[in-house]
């Protein structure tokens, strides 16, 4: 029995259908996130298993007990707001103090379990702070330390890190997952950045209009998202359409009008249509001036697209190029730059060949 | 907030130099009138504290007086109360039917040209056969002023963030809790404004109050009015200075508490 168990949940806002018939399982101690661009319904559901919204039909099972219709105040779960929500009138330790008191507990602990959750998200010093007088950070470790206060059995995240600048999002993703790590807690963050889902989480359920399209490990997700859609939204790729024309041994061939012929290995389970899309992702397709050596015995078919360099954007760590082809179609490449003398190894107009093996390649139905 | 610093041109300078003229000189010439040792309004006799020793001794003027601040006092805190429960109705009951209708209704008294609300209320309180006096100012008043004090509030819980309520509740507050840990607690300072713009208008109310009081228990704006008629006495001066005083009071308090909810880090109550 997994520690939540989300039913055939929907919920509808007038002819809205936020949240259409979804079904999930979250494992205790798990660090799960729900992934999807904005009014996919992940808000929605978060707010369904916080108690601020009443599903429609379905049922939220939580260590075995159907909480879908109990209010919020009496849920063994909590919520961290996006815009944090902390209390303006409250000092930092009266903020992370507030559900404690609530909840009955002695004085004497409630000092004791503050002084803990202080610690934690190392605000010592700032105890009798009022929240307009603490940076954006510290307002995020308040929000957190208060949340974690009456330590819930779930604790949910909603875009726990969209107002923060980047280089504090990435120390603070970090300084998430070793907390989630070290409390054993399970988190469930909402998010509409791909990058921050597959950073923390270790399994992401992918959201669109509803309903849940894919539920996978980050690696899973990216390297054999389940639809084209999914592809196209998490991380970038270029894709072909095209016909399915030969099948050989796991190895389909596939004419498409952008990139000719490609050959690509076929996954699990197999397709069943003719009209598929080739994808590929861009740190696969690698550039070179000439044609790599045709070897006949090679273990992989090797894809060659022939075309001239459109742009070179250097981003430091890699150097991303466009390739126009003869088709006119544009296929998108990054290259690592691991040698420092030797960025930029393309020029805008130099002619190359795009190049990327059978197994980089994913068939996706259309 | 913002820091800027705009310098003062001798443009600037000038026409708010030509606006507080044109807005405080006649209050300034009455408040130094109002110490004048002379009968006669116009002629300057030398500084006196007479004309206010005369009011402090003017036994019907004082009774006005009272009059007009305990039925600003009472209907103030009434007003303060059903507009707060009306604004928090608005502002937090998004669902209800004919919401705008409500909303525009009670809106209506900040428009209505106040012959006419005070008409009304006469021919109500004649139908009820109410004996015209204390009570019926108060709640001619009360009438008057709720719509103020909804309109204060309710600007103030709409700056305010949903999710605070939300997180009291997620925290363990049941509803009725949250609001009074969360939300009442953040509104204090707009519930406080509204009370003394309440006040203030109460207070200076000459049209509604003649129209609803009755015999013998007339307010201070009615009483002044009526002494005017007979001529300017140095007296009306002295009672001015004093209810200028009075509201100059409020205001400083009024402003402090919008600067109080300011330092919580939300917008104020517009004052």
């Amino acid at each position: 029995m997994p520690l939540l168990r989300i039913e055939g949940v929907a919920k509808s806002f007038g002819n809205f259908r936020a949240v259409d018939k979804l079904s999930l399982d979250i494992r205790a101690g798990e660090f799960f996130a729900l992934l999807g661009p904005s009014g996919c319904g992940k808000t929605t559901l978060l707010r369904m298993l916080a108690g601020f919204e009443t599903p429609d039909e379905g049922r939220i099972l939580l260590g075995g007990n159907d909480i879908a219709q109990v209010l919020p105040h009496e849920r063994p779960v909590n919520m961290m707001f996006q815009n944090y929500a902390l209390f303006p009138h409250l000092s930092v330790r009266d903020n992370i103090a507030f559900g404690l008191k609530r909840a009955g507990m002695a004085r004497k602990d409630i000092a004791t379990r503050v002084a803990e959750m202080v610690a934690l998200v190392k605000l010592e010093g700032l105890e009798k702070r009022k929240p307009d007088q603490l940076s954006g950070g510290q307002r995020q470790r308040v929000a957190l330390a208060r949340s974690l206060a009456r330590r819930p059995q779930v604790l949910l995240l909603d875009e726990p890190l969209a107002a923060l600048d980047k280089k504090l999002r990435e120390g603070t993703q970090g300084e998430l997952m070793e907390l989630q790590r070290r409390l054993g807690m399970t988190f469930i963050i909402v998010t509409h950045d791909q990058e921050e889902a597959m950073t923390m989480a270790g399994r992401i359920g992918v959201m669109d209009a509803g309903r849940l399209v894919q539920v996978a490990t980050p690696r899973n997700l990216y390297e054999a998202p389940a639809s084209r859609w999914i592809a196209e939204f998490v991380g970038d790729i270029n894709l072909f359409s095209g016909q399915v024309t030969a099948r050989d041994r796991g190895r389909l061939t596939v004419t498409t009008t952008e990139a000719g012929t490609l050959a690509v290995s076929e996954l699990w389970p197999p397709v069943t249509k003719e009209a598929v899309s080739v994808a590929i992702r861009p740190e696969k397709v690698k550039l070179s001036r000439r044609a790599p050596a045709t070897d006949a015995g090679a273990s992989q078919a090797i894809n060659r697209l022939e075309g001239a360099v459109i742009d070179v954007n250097y981003l430091g760590g890699i150097t991303s190029y466009r390739v126009k082809l003869e088709s006119g179609a544009v296929v998108r490449s990054s290259m690592a730059n691991t040698a420092r003398l030797d960025v930029d190894a393309y020029l805008a107009g130099q002619r190359v060949v795009a190049w990327f093996t059978a197994d980089d390649c994913l068939v996706l139905e259309q | 907030m913002a820091h800027t610093v705009t310098r003062l041109t001798r443009f600037n300078m000038t026409s708010l130099a030509v606006g507080l003229a044109f807005l405080y000189l006649p209050i300034v010439i009455l408040v130094i009138y109002s110490f004048n040792a002379s009968r006669l309004v116009t002629v300057w006799g030398g500084w006196s504290l007479r004309w206010y020793r005369e009011f402090f001794s003017d036994r019907a003027m004082l009774e006005a007086a009272w009059m007009s601040l305990s039925v600003a006092a009472v209907s103030a805190t009434l007003a303060t109360l059903l507009g707060t429960l009306a604004a928090v109705g608005l502002a937090r009951g998004e669902r209800f039917r004919g919401r705008a209708l409500f909303s525009g209704m009670l809106y209506s008294p900040l428009v209505m040209p106040e012959v006419i609300s005070g008409l009304s209320l006469l021919l109500l309180f004649v139908a009820l056969n109410a004996e015209r006096g204390f009570w019926t100012v108060t709640i001619a008043h009360t009438t008057l002023t709720m719509c103020f004090v909804t309109v204060v509030v309710q600007s103030r819980l709409s700056a305010l963030d949903r999710s605070l309520e939300e997180a009291a509740m997620d925290l363990g507050c049941d509803p009725v809790r949250a609001f009074l840990m969360v939300t009442l607690p953040l509104i204090v300072p707009a519930i406080v404004a509204g009370w003394m713009l309440a006040f203030t208008l109460s207070l200076d109310d000459v049209v509604i109050a003649s129209f609803t009081t009755g015999p013998g228990s007339a307010t201070l704006p009615i009483r002044i009015y009526s002494e005017v008629r007979l001529g300017v006495k140095p007296e009306i001066n002295a009672i001015c200075t004093l209810v200028i005083a009075l509201i100059a009071v409020i205001i400083v308090i009024a402003s402090f508490a919008s600067r109080l909810s300011n330092a919580r880090g939300e917008s104020a109550a517009p004052l």
